[in-house]
């Protein structure tokens, strides 16, 4: 059983498709990211399952319930917004007590309540400070702890980290992650932050133009994106066009790849991630897979060099760690090997569908 | 800008305009009216100056006692019914798409443009027994036959509750276009049907801005000298008609000058106090 189902929800704002029949179905306890651009339809489909938005089509179901009609007050799902709206009257107290007073909670139960929430994010004996005075982090985690205030089904957050600095946004991920796999609550957090999501993420939702393009683990979208876009998106990646000539080899620019798996005839959209693509010396033997080229550019990142290659007037990028790092330099005529187990094969040009 | 404070006349200069303005048009009118307020009255023409309180004392009489209550809590009842209606609307107003906005503001601009005294007339033919609404519900079959509404209290409530509206809108605007609709969303997505997310955070989180804006249509309503004798009836009079009733009809200055100081303190006594109360808020 599934706690949450989306089945072909979908939102149109007058001649404009914010959401295309998105459907998808989140087990009990998954931490998921709705990931995608900016406009790609990610908050959109939040509000709708926070039933902020009504959707103009598709329904929902929690724990086999619909609740497509349930106004929002009576969804009992916890949310964290961008702007965090903490209530600007209240003490970080009271704000999280909040939803207890609207439920008629008695104050000292309430009290207690809002205090031993408080000492779950770490802020302990912070309830009376105001909330003007609380720094951009301790906002964040207050207003984390009156969004589990009342033990919700569903724990939504609109790009929660995206007003805090870096460094601190990392610790936070982490520790939003520790959070919900201490409570096992199903989450779903919005983010156009790849390693945000493949950091907190047991499911990556990756949306485009208001369409779910793939919904997987984060290593699978990562080793096994299901198209050119998702593959772009997530990390980078190297896109091969090809031409299926004999069934089983595609002839990409610079040359030929024998790989599994290709369509039999046709073309042939192929990627390859930097890290998977092996560099050699043109004085190298010949093999298979092995495409010649010109060093173009190198450049150290520390952990990793990075190089790139010009392959018959495509540019290619190869990652490799410092220790690995073959001894060409820019000019250099370079062979440059594609596992063919490396290569994802994805459907020619955009739709999935 | 310039941190330190001003040293040489040059620097005082931004400040000199508006320090005249409120010199020659508010300092010095306030001034003579407080000079006429003790000044001699001398029966029957003018008055000499002088230094009696006469017109203070003659001030604690239980008739103007009476008039000053009635005239604070009239206006009072005008500025809360005023901001109880304003706040739901321009808080719905402020959640109105643009386009929308900008023509309700521009209408209610427009009816600023409306004297004190087309507003009072407009209002007397409207609840009048010959033209008024009473006729239109008797055509409807709700009334049996068409009532005269004014003189009344209600009529000269409505007329002043008419004419503060616009500026309480007017104030109220800026703060409710500013609030975050998340406040609101978060509210509903923690239990709170949308009546109770207005009541337990729209209303708490601008009660600051409530508070002045109840100050200042107050204020507004306590100037309303014609209304009162264009829709309500001689024991609806307020302080502002009898000071005009003094000053013109009675040749009486310094008691209506009397009545004029007072009055301004005690609008400044209540802007003070909201200023006091803004403070304490802020701590």
């Amino acid at each position: 059983m599934s706690a949450l189902v989306l089945d072909g929800l979908t939102k149109r704002y007058g001649s404009f498709t914010a959401v295309h029949g998105a459907s998808l179905r989140i087990p009990h306890g998954q931490f998921v990211c709705l990931l995608g651009p900016s406009g790609c339809g990610k908050t959109t489909l939040l509000r709708m399952i926070a039933g902020l938005e009504e959707p103009s089509g598709g329904q929902m179901l929690i724990d086999d319930r619909d609740i497509t009609a349930t106004p929002a007050h009576k969804r009992d799902f916890g949310m964290v917004f961008q702007s965090l709206a903490l209530f600007p009257h209240l003490s970080a107290g009271e704000n999280i007590a909040y939803p207890l007073r609207i439920r008629g909670v008695p104050a000292d139960e309430r009290r207690r309540r809002a205090d031993s929430l408080l000492e779950l994010v770490r802020l302990p004996g912070m309830a009376d400070r105001p909330v003007s005075r609380l720094s951009g982090g301790q906002r964040q985690r207050v207003a984390i702890a009156r969004a589990l205030a009342l033990e919700p089904k569903l724990f939504l957050l609109d790009e929660p980290l995206s007003a805090l600095d870096a460094k601190l946004r990392e610790a936070m991920q982490i520790e939003l992650k520790q959070l919900q796999r201490r409570l096992g609550i199903t989450t779903i957090v919005v983010t156009h932050d790849q390693r945000e999501a493949m950091t907190m993420a047991d499911l990556v939702v990756v949306m485009s133009e208001g369409r779910i393009r793939q919904a997987a683990p984060p290593m699978e979208v990562y080793r096994r994106p299901a198209d050119a876009f998702v593959a772009d998106f997530i990390g980078m990646t190297n896109l091969l066009e090809g031409e299926v000539t004999v069934p089983g080899r595609a002839s990409v620019p610079g040359g030929e790849l024998a790989l599994a798996g290709l369509p039999p005839h046709g073309r042939a959209l192929l990627s390859v991630r930097p890290e998977e693509v092996l560099l050699h010396p043109a004085t190298a033997a010949g093999g298979a897979n092995r495409l010649a080229g010109t060093l173009s550019f190198v450049r150290d990142l520390g952990a990793s060099v990075e190089f790139r290659i010009d392959v018959a007037g495509r540019e290619i990028v190869a990652l490799t760690r410092p220790q690995d790092r073959p001894s060409v330099e820019p000019g250099a005529a370079v062979i440059v090997e594609i596992p063919a187990e490396a290569c994802v094969i994805l459907p020619p040009e955009g739709r999935v569908s | 800008m310039i941190r330190r404070a001003p040293r040489s006349l040059g620097e005082h200069a931004p400040i000199l305009f508006p320090a005249l303005m409120l010199v020659v048009f508010f300092v010095i009118p306030f001034g003579l009216m407080i000079a006429v307020s003790v000044a001699r009255r001398i029966p029957g023409g003018f008055y000499e100056p002088d230094l009696v309180f006469a017109n203070y004392e003659r001030f604690l009489s239980a008739f103007f006692g009476g008039v000053l209550s009635f005239s604070l809590e009239l206006a009072a009842l005008v500025a809360v019914v005023a901001v109880g209606i304003g706040f739901p609307f321009t808080y719905r107003l402020a959640r109105l798409p643009r386009a929308a906005q900008v023509r309700w503001l521009v209408f209610l601009l427009s009816i600023l443009s409306l004297s004190e005294v087309i507003i009072g007339f407009a209002w007397s033919t409207l609840l009048s027994r010959t033209a008024g609404i009473t006729n239109l519900l008797v055509a409807v079959g709700l009334m049996a036959e068409p009532q005269s509404l004014s003189p009344s209290f209600g009529a000269l409530l409505a007329g002043m509750v008419y004419q503060a509206f616009p500026y309480t809108v007017l104030v109220l605007y800026p703060a409710l276009a500013r609030l975050d609709p998340a406040l609101v969303e978060a509210s509903r997505t923690l239990g709170a049907s949308p009546l109770k997310a207005f009541f337990t955070v729209v209303v708490p989180a601008q009660r600051n801005t409530i508070v002045a804006t109840l100050i200042m249509a107050f204020v507004f309503a306590l100037g309303s000298y014609l209304l009162p004798q264009l829709l309500g009836r001689p024991q609806h009079w307020t302080l502002s008609v009898l000071i005009t009733d003094q000053a013109i009809y009675q040749s009486n200055m310094p008691f209506a000058a009397a009545m004029a100081v007072f009055l301004v303190l005690v609008s400044l006594a209540l802007v003070g106090l909201s200023l006091l109360f803004g403070r304490k808020e802020e701590a």
